[in-house]
């Protein structure tokens, strides 16, 4: 184990690959010291241990009807409650972490690149190619996310495909303003001259000078906003345009669970207390990375 | 054969003309040094040869062949930079050996490995600074890196945007003999910015002397020892620098 960590931290290390498993494992130290960013990180790990091992984990289908145990009250044998078609709402809120991660997962997929990509190529170029993808992305931000995404599961249809595709497509614009001015910081500056002077095509330079630079400040904010794609999926679900029934969806839970929500509360409360629970797992960590990848610490490693 | 030739050359940015008809000419092997003051033009002069400043007319000629206003594959070949702040020209997240292996790459050339070890070599660097970043090394070490970066390709002339005026004085002396032995051994022709007016009659035969984008004269830095300059810019600029070369 010492010499492991010799080797990872060795001042001169000796191949490519050490030094940046060096520089990974300096990032995993600092950001393991932070309290709420190593709580945060447990959650999320939390989170996807749930969602591959959920049908182990949970102790009865999610979508088993028994009619006969309608709105039952948390007790030892259902530990969050019944609804109303008698479903054991834990195992709901097991099975529902797969659709909530698989959401945050494809959103982030989607939407993080193409914002990324969009940002550096209009800060790289300047002009009238800024001019116009810029002018596309503030279309875009003057939307509310959420009735753009509504807007966008009306005309696509209501389902879980579309309630990704509607949540990524609000999801971008952020990225590109964050990446485009992140650009701007460094496109002047003599190493990207440097590179041009050695005659390479501004395709390599986008892709393997500027948009390693701009990845940290993306993975903070995107880490930051799974929060709010988890809040928007949910909102989707509780307005009935996302997850369908009987996808165990905690918006969509909740949504059901309102009509009960004063003499049942269990119905509405279980799956809205998940959503709280991962919502500020991805705060957490978001904030912790925040404070390793800050540019203004990188002097200090 | 001239390694570099301007004739009348213009620069502006924007509508600010900067640079005003300014013509000299690099013989091959020679260096030459623009000297003045800071906003006299001397590092745009520089720009516009290396493509960074596109707004320029009049001709200017590398190696016999004219300049276009793009960065191409050839001209890399044959003419490199080396920047004054070591601390911004390397990109932050690189190890040193990518940033060597980049001129390689983009050029399709093979034996990286030997490559980069023999440049590290001509540039005194030790192999165990191969896989370190840029923040771990000194301003001095750092410059060694963007001057094998620029000879990675083995071109013929230098452009040299006052090296070492961002490092300290024992680090300068390093870098200037560095450069100085770089140049006998590939025989490489530079052109140097510099407001010092030691380093230019260290490091250079002739120089060039610009007042507000012209140059006001041009003269063998064999003058510096004597202080005989023929415009009285020149003379002050000689005195302001402590007369002494």
């Amino acid at each position: 184990m010492n010499r492991l960590q010799q080797w990872l931290t060795d001042e001169s290390p000796e191949t490519r690959w050490q030094a940046n498993l060096g520089r990974s494992w300096r990032l995993l130290r600092m950001l393991m010291k932070n309290p709420l960013a190593l709580l945060g990180s447990l959650i999320i790990i939390g989170l996807i241990l749930v969602a591959a091992f959920a049908p182990w984990i949970a102790p009865q289908s999610p979508i088993g009807q028994d009619l006969g145990n309608r709105l039952l009250p948390p007790s030892s044998e259902h530990f969050m409650g019944t609804d109303e078609l008698g479903r054991d709402i834990f195992s709901r809120v097991i099975h529902g972490s797969r659709i909530t991660l698989l959401i945050v997962a494809l959103v982030a997929i989607i939407s993080a690149p193409l914002g990324l990509l969009i940002g550096a190529v209009s800060g790289y170029f300047g002009g009238w190619i800024d001019k116009l993808l810029m002018g596309i992305t503030d279309v875009f931000l003057s939307m509310p996310k959420l009735i753009l995404a509504l807007a966008f599961v009306a005309a696509l249809g209501p389902g879980i495909e579309n309630a990704i595709i509607a949540i990524a497509i609000t999801a971008w614009p952020v990225y590109a303003r964050i990446a485009r001015a992140e650009t701007l910081t460094f496109r002047q500056s003599e190493f990207i001259a440097a590179t041009q002077m050695l005659g390479a095509s501004n395709t390599r330079i986008i892709v393997r000078h500027v948009l390693p630079l701009c990845t940290s400040s993306m993975i903070v904010r995107m880490t930051l906003d799974m929060a709010g794609i988890i809040l928007t999926a949910a909102g989707l679900g509780f307005l009935g345009l996302g997850a369908q029934p009987p996808l165990p969806e905690w918006g969509a839970m909740i949504s059901r669970g309102r009509t009960f929500i004063l003499d049942q509360w269990w119905v509405a409360t279980m799956p809205g207390i998940a959503i709280i629970v991962v919502s500020l797992g991805f705060c957490f960590l978001g904030d912790g990375l925040r404070d390793v990848l800050d540019p203004r610490n990188e002097g200090q490693r | 054969m001239n390694a570099l030739t301007l004739e009348g050359v213009n620069i502006a940015y924007g509508h600010t003309q900067v640079v005003h008809d300014v013509s000299f000419s690099v013989a091959s092997g020679e260096s030459f040094a623009l000297v003045g003051e800071s906003g006299s033009g001397k590092s745009t002069v520089l720009k516009a040869i290396a493509a960074l400043a596109t707004g320029w007319s009049g001709s200017i000629e590398v190696a016999g062949k004219p300049r276009s206003r793009e960065h191409d594959k050839a001209f890399a070949r044959q003419c490199q930079m080396v920047f004054q702040d070591p601390y911004g020209s390397l990109h932050p997240r690189k190890t040193i050996d990518t940033i060597l292996a980049e001129p390689l790459q983009v050029h399709g050339l093979g034996n990286r490995n030997t490559r980069i070890l023999d440049m590290l070599n001509a540039v005194g660097l030790d192999k165990r600074y191969r896989f370190r970043f840029p923040h771990q090394l000194s301003g001095g070490q750092r410059q060694r890196v963007a001057i094998a970066r620029a000879l990675m390709l083995e071109p013929s002339i230098m452009l040299l945007d006052e090296p070492t005026s961002a490092l300290d004085v024992s680090v300068q002396a390093e870098i200037l003999n560095l450069l100085k032995r770089l140049r006998a051994e590939q025989n490489l022709t530079y052109l140097m910015v510099s407001h010092n007016l030691p380093v230019v009659g260290f490091m250079c035969e002739r120089m060039a002397v610009m007042q507000q984008g012209r140059i006001v004269e041009i003269c063998d830095t064999a003058a510096l020892r004597t202080g005989e300059f023929t415009s009285g810019y020149t003379q002050e600029l000689y005195a302001a620098s402590g007369g002494a070369g």
